[in-house]
């Protein structure tokens, strides 16, 4: 369990990266509009599913960055 | 009510008699002395990052949440997105948080998040206090699991006239209760993987198929009526429906995690780097809920809604219906099986968790501190299989003979009165530095002020705030917890001025590798 690759202690400045999961979560009148749609679908939809990704990938980066 | 549809009803008889063998057979997985707690209420802490990844995912993504979610979407509109936003914001927290919270529980071997308030605040009625917000806030949420499942058995036909038509509802739950007394937690670990592969294919045929046979994605948003495709833009002098969004989602996300069940599924992670991993993995479950979300236009663009034989079942079951009408209208009787058998089951692994997680806290935080301290291992797990086995019949009793509308208001009291154990537990993994009374009390005017809020504003979980001019609506729970912050920080100040605190039992180096 105590594999020296988890090595994590106190405060990183990686963790500012998940930061822009939040901005991009609350800042609502960013993106409450239709336009530009993709496929067919609405900017208030896709741009939250994105959201998701981009925030998957952040979160990957940074447990990369702190873990190694 | 619709006749019986043979076909499907076989298939999810099919679906749900293997996951109660597998149910069963779990005992025997990752072998342990279910004799103790940690091996029946944490599957002594023995899964990785896999297991761990359907466990979290199969327990937060409920079968009610399938429902519901493109039930207001149909219903509501934009609104019923926030789901999205809420679950990007749950994984940085897990990420930074609920690591430090694994090592110390694994460290001191605590099982419950009051354990851990126990030992570091050295405060028994502040535990409790953690304790009892984590049993009530469960309580109404395992009642609404049934709910999933009652939508799904009605929208196969089953019908019955009194209480006979809960017989299902019954059957289904004596199996739940069988398995989780026996196995534990392993059986919702084992049936998850099972569950959640069967929504990963009926989310993807629904989302594939569903816009092929209506032209597109482009069809189905002009089928839905213009007023529910975006948020209202906020008049003059109030922040409107984007600070109602924003509060949701961000509220919402504080809460998650601290609820009983979110934390019994992390301390049942072998490592804090399992969970690590699954803060960049778990969202693939977010991404699944944003296409079930859709599914709510689907249903408006498909015209469910209108169509006569449906009708029935809409107004049994109001706009929860909206899914399995759609999923009837759209599917082949073998698939509407799979699909419905997927929320059923889904319903029932987190069912099974949460009673668990609510046995625990009741089992080790009030039996064993206030009843009896002198409590073998063997009596310890014992007390916890006939606590999981009674809540889970109080919720039974719930959903049978109390209106639903209570179950569905108490779930959403459950969150604001959740989210003021954020300073106590969350903040509690990281300082030492809040007074244990002074969150106690701050706890308290959060829970008094968030229910009279949510009274107040007529039983909806958003409150109009009212700062100079300006009207702020938003989430009573984000609200409240501002103000319980603010309590237990000015208190602290004072208390930590007038006398010494608490001994901490842990330390510094229990919250890493």
């Amino acid at each position: 369990m105590n594999t020296p690759r988890e090595r994590q202690s106190g405060w990183s400045w990686w963790y500012l990266l998940l930061l822009i999961q939040f901005i991009g979560s609350l800042w609502v009148p960013f993106y409450n509009k239709i336009d530009p749609t993709w496929i067919g679908i609405p900017f208030f939809y896709w741009y939250q599913m994105l959201l998701v990704v981009v925030g998957a990938i952040l979160t990957a980066i940074v447990y990369f960055a702190t873990d190694a | 009510m619709q006749q019986i549809n043979w076909t499907a009803l076989i298939i999810f008889i099919v679906l749900f008699a293997l996951i109660t063998v597998l149910g069963f057979i779990a005992a025997h997985w990752r072998k342990g002395d279910l004799d103790l707690l940690h091996e029946w209420g944490l599957g002594g802490r023995r899964f990785g990052t896999v297991i761990t990844w359907f466990l979290i995912g199969g327990d937060l993504y409920t079968a009610y949440t399938f429902i519901a979610v493109p039930a207001l979407a149909f219903g509501a509109g934009a609104i019923a997105f926030f789901a999205v936003p809420y679950t990007v914001m749950i994984y940085p927290i897990l990420f930074l948080v609920f690591p430090r919270l694994w090592y110390v529980c694994h460290k001191r071997n605590y099982i419950t998040a009051s354990d851990f308030v126990r030992g570091r605040f050295g405060n028994r009625w502040l535990a409790l206090a953690v304790a009892i917000t984590g049993i009530v806030a469960t309580l109404p949420y395992i009642a609404l699991q049934l709910v999933g499942l009652q939508v799904v058995i009605g929208g196969m036909g089953v019908s019955g006239s009194g209480y006979a038509g809960d017989l299902p509802l019954l059957v289904a739950f004596i199996i739940l209760a069988a398995f989780t007394y026996t196995s534990g937690l392993r059986a919702p670990a084992s049936i998850a993987i099972v569950k959640d592969i069967l929504i990963y294919i009926t989310a993807f045929a629904v989302v594939i198929a569903v816009p092929i046979e209506l032209g597109g994605f482009g069809k189905i948003f002009a089928a839905v009526p213009p007023a529910k495709l975006l948020l209202a833009s906020p008049g003059l002098h109030t922040t409107g429906a984007y600070g109602i969004y924003a509060t949701l989602a961000l509220g919402s996300a504080l809460a998650l995690f601290l609820y009983p069940h979110s934390i019994t599924g992390i301390l049942s992670a072998s490592s804090g780097h399992a969970i690590r991993r699954n803060a960049a993995l778990l969202p693939g479950y977010s991404f699944m809920l944003g296409l079930l979300a859709l599914v709510g236009f689907f249903a408006i663009a498909a015209g469910v809604g209108a169509m006569p034989q449906y009708a029935a079942g809409f107004k049994q079951f109001g706009n929860n219906f909206a899914v399995p009408a759609l999923f009837l209208h759209t599917f082949p009787s073998w698939f509407v099986g799979i699909a419905f058998a997927a929320i059923g089951i889904g319903a029932l692994v987190p069912a099974a968790i949460m009673s668990i997680a609510a046995a625990n806290l009741y089992t080790r935080n009030i039996h064993r501190e206030f009843i009896n301290g002198h409590l073998t291992d063997r009596q310890e797990s014992q007390i916890a299989k006939w606590v999981s086995l009674i809540v889970k019949f109080g919720a039974l009793a719930f959903i049978v003979f109390v209106p639903q509308q209570f179950a569905i208001y108490l779930q959403l009291l459950g969150g604001i009165w959740i989210i003021q154990t954020v300073p106590t537990v969350m903040l509690g993994v990281y300082t030492r530095w809040f007074n244990d009374w002074a969150l106690l009390i701050g706890w308290a005017i959060g829970i008094g002020t968030g229910t009279w809020m949510f009274i107040a504003a007529k039983l909806a979980p958003n409150y109009p705030l009212a700062i100079g001019g300006y009207t702020l609506p938003g989430y009573s729970a984000l609200y409240t917890l501002v103000l319980n912050l603010v309590v237990a920080a000015v208190l602290t100040l004072l208390f930590n001025a007038a006398g010494k605190a608490q001994p901490d039992e842990t330390v510094a180096a229990d919250y890493r590798p």
